[in-house]
């Protein structure tokens, strides 16, 4: 195609040709985006028709169906207005969870510092479903957790020992305090001196890295602990204990 | 239910808790019993159950008792279980609260949900047999030869093969479902070349496409979800759809904010506006392209993101410099003050009030000290003193 039409005639021409969507490759294209997409879209809604439900109720599927769809380059959660969201209600589904995701994280992070385990996450998040509302897997966060993080509130998640920290707070994270949180992983405490005998750190950046966790409230410092002092994350407490406190107990429990 | 033993509940060494789950009633076969509301632990060794009111009342069963497990369904007003059937108890079981059942198996009913993962759990846990190979202190009767297990339980046979049935037919469910996927998805594979191909032309004839056709090719991408892999034009971004939630949300969020001091966090945003939505919601970037729309399409709001990435709606008429002087104001007479109690103070999140400080401190009227107590402000004393 030409660059630019000199003279009116040509001007014109090249308005017709647009407006035709015949005889420009570009424009050849578009009709036939146009074409397929409305195929695309019979399809779906025959898809959705017989299927709808096996999504809604199996997590393993829904899994499979977001896999292929990130293989192809597709992303079905993109937009509530996508085609996906709008036949298949996937959409509805992950952004509500991500609104309750949001509330659990902010309601805790007094606590932990806005670094809560993936297993806290699932229990707060179920219970603030109540019963009628259907059930979620670990699996469904994260994707919900992805996607929450264009929002720019810092969400993140951070591989540790077979599960996933998530982080909800825009602290920075690197590579030093990942592995220092995965070290703490199994305890829920680390040391100055485990630091270095694990990862082969100097006690300078070992102690920068603990410093770091406790300005950011993610660490509590116990002074008292026999030997050197522990670093404590209260995010990984829960993991330890097979009994639960209920809040009153636990206030009946301080002297 | 006579597998069960009574437990303090504590883990044993070697043993490690894998999952639980509140709300969980335990079933005798059939029959509903006492066990109605507890927490439900799986270990690598053992199933616990303790009540979520009486927290005395603890039971436990050795996995190795699991001969296996099946899920049933809930429904409206039934919950969803977990079927276990189980070995017939051992001679030297320790004392429990039954002395004999006329069931072998027993119910898990998930009232708060937690079954789809719960499942999953147990039947790793079974599978790996995780507590052959952690031996823990207490003696638990190991039961190491399922077929024996299986030729004294009478009657799973036949409810294996109920099973097996079922199975098949939820296979064929499935593989439909897979097959229907599979090729649906080789259709929106084409898409995607498609729009690829039309990317393509796009870039090479810059300046040749009209608005309109832009417009349109941004909503195609958008009904399929593929990312734009053009970048960005002088048209601006996003669609129709995404100006027309651009001027709605103007329209939603002018009080919201005014109540919130002219400025909000974007979560609190996508909170706030999928809630009152209830159906139809936003996904996050419906959102965000929206609110890069604000400024160009001249509304009252705008967008702003600070240097940490934190993203948030202002009023025009909000001025965050402006505020800077009255934060200097409160922190001066405080003395210093850290973000958390500069929020509390002044009625604002945590995360604006810490921005905003920074923003002061970028303007260079306030000065950080930063130790492990955390992040504290005052007023820079170097500017206005010397």
């Amino acid at each position: 195609m030409h660059r630019r039409g000199v003279g009116a005639g040509a001007i014109a021409k090249k308005k017709l040709a647009e407006v035709r969507g015949a005889g420009t490759p570009l424009g050849e294209c578009f009709w036939s985006m146009s074409k397929q997409l409305d195929m695309f879209k019979t399809n779906l809604e025959e898809f959705a028709s017989k299927h709808k439900q096996e999504i809604r109720k199996n997590p393993e599927f829904r899994v499979q169906f977001q896999d292929m769809c990130a293989t192809i380059g597709v992303d079905p959660l993109a937009s509530g207005k996508g085609f996906w969201s709008e036949m298949l209600g996937v959409g509805d589904f992950y952004y509500e969870l991500g609104v309750q995701i949001i509330e659990v994280c902010l309601a805790l992070k007094h606590r932990n510092g806005g670094l809560i385990t993936l297993e806290e996450l699932h229990q707060q998040v179920l219970k603030g479903r109540g019963k009628f509302a259907q059930d979620v897997s670990q699996d469904d966060l994260l994707r919900a957790i992805k996607k929450l993080k264009v929002l720019g509130n810092g969400f993140g998640i951070i591989p540790v020992g077979g599960t996933y920290l998530i982080q909800s707070v825009p602290a920075e994270l690197n590579m030093d305090h990942t592995v220092v949180l995965q070290l703490a992983e199994t305890k829920g405490y680390v040391t100055v001196s485990e630091i270095r005998s694990s990862l082969k750190w100097e006690t300078e950046r070992a102690k920068q890295v603990l410093e770091h966790l406790l300005k950011e409230g993610m660490a509590w410092l116990d002074t008292q602990a026999a030997g050197e002092p522990q670093y404590w994350l209260p995010a990984l407490f829960t993991e330890l204990y097979s009994q639960e406190i209920t809040p009153e107990e636990a206030k009946e429990a301080i002297p | 239910m006579d597998r069960f033993a009574w437990t303090s509940g504590l883990l044993e060494l070697g043993e490690t808790l894998v999952v639980q789950q509140r709300g969980v009633r335990l079933c005798d076969g059939e029959e509903k019993g006492k066990f109605d509301s507890g927490v439900l632990l799986l270990s690598t060794h053992r199933l616990i159950w303790r009540d979520q009111k009486n927290h005395e009342c603890c039971i436990a069963i050795p996995l190795s008792q699991i001969v296996f497990i099946e899920e049933q369904a809930g429904g409206i007003g039934k919950s969803a279980k977990i079927v276990v059937h189980l070995h017939p108890a051992s001679s030297n079981k320790e004392p429990g609260p039954f002395q004999s059942s006329k069931y072998s198996y027993i119910k898990l009913s998930f009232k708060e949900h937690g079954q789809i993962e719960f499942y999953r759990r147990l039947s790793e846990e079974i599978t790996q047999r995780r507590w052959e190979n952690m031996p823990t202190g207490q003696t638990i009767q190991v039961n190491k030869d399922p077929r024996a297990g299986r030729i004294r339980a009478v009657g799973i046979v036949g409810i294996e093969r109920k099973l097996e049935e079922k199975r098949k037919e939820t296979d064929k469910n499935i593989s439909e479902a897979f097959e229907d996927l599979s090729k649906l998805m080789e259709k929106a594979k084409e898409m995607v070349e498609l729009s690829k191909s039309i990317a393509n032309k796009i870039k090479e004839k810059q300046g040749d496409i009209t608005e309109d056709e832009t417009i349109r090719f941004k909503s195609y991408l958008l009904s399929m979800g593929i990312a734009n892999p053009v970048t960005r034009e002088t048209y601006g971004s996003g669609t129709h759809y995404h100006m027309q939630l651009a001027k709605q949300l103007a329209g939603i969020l002018q009080t919201p904010l005014e109540e919130r001091g002219g400025i909000m966090s974007l979560t609190e945003v996508y909170c706030l506006v999928n809630r009152a939505r209830g159906l139809e919601l936003l996904s996050p970037e419906d959102l965000v392209n929206a609110c890069k729309m604000l400024e160009s399409l001249k509304l009252p709001l705008r967008l702003r993101i600070f240097d940490s990435g934190v993203m948030v709606i202002e009023l025009q008429s909000h001025n965050e410099e402006e505020m800077v002087a009255s934060a200097l104001e409160t922190v001066s007479e405080k003395g210093s003050l850290t973000a958390d109690e500069f929020a509390k103070l002044v009625g604002m999140s945590v995360l604006l009030a810490k921005e905003r400080l920074l923003l002061a401190e970028k303007m260079g009227h306030l000065c950080r000290d930063d130790s492990v107590e955390g992040l504290r402000f005052y007023p820079n004393l170097f500017l206005t003193q010397s």
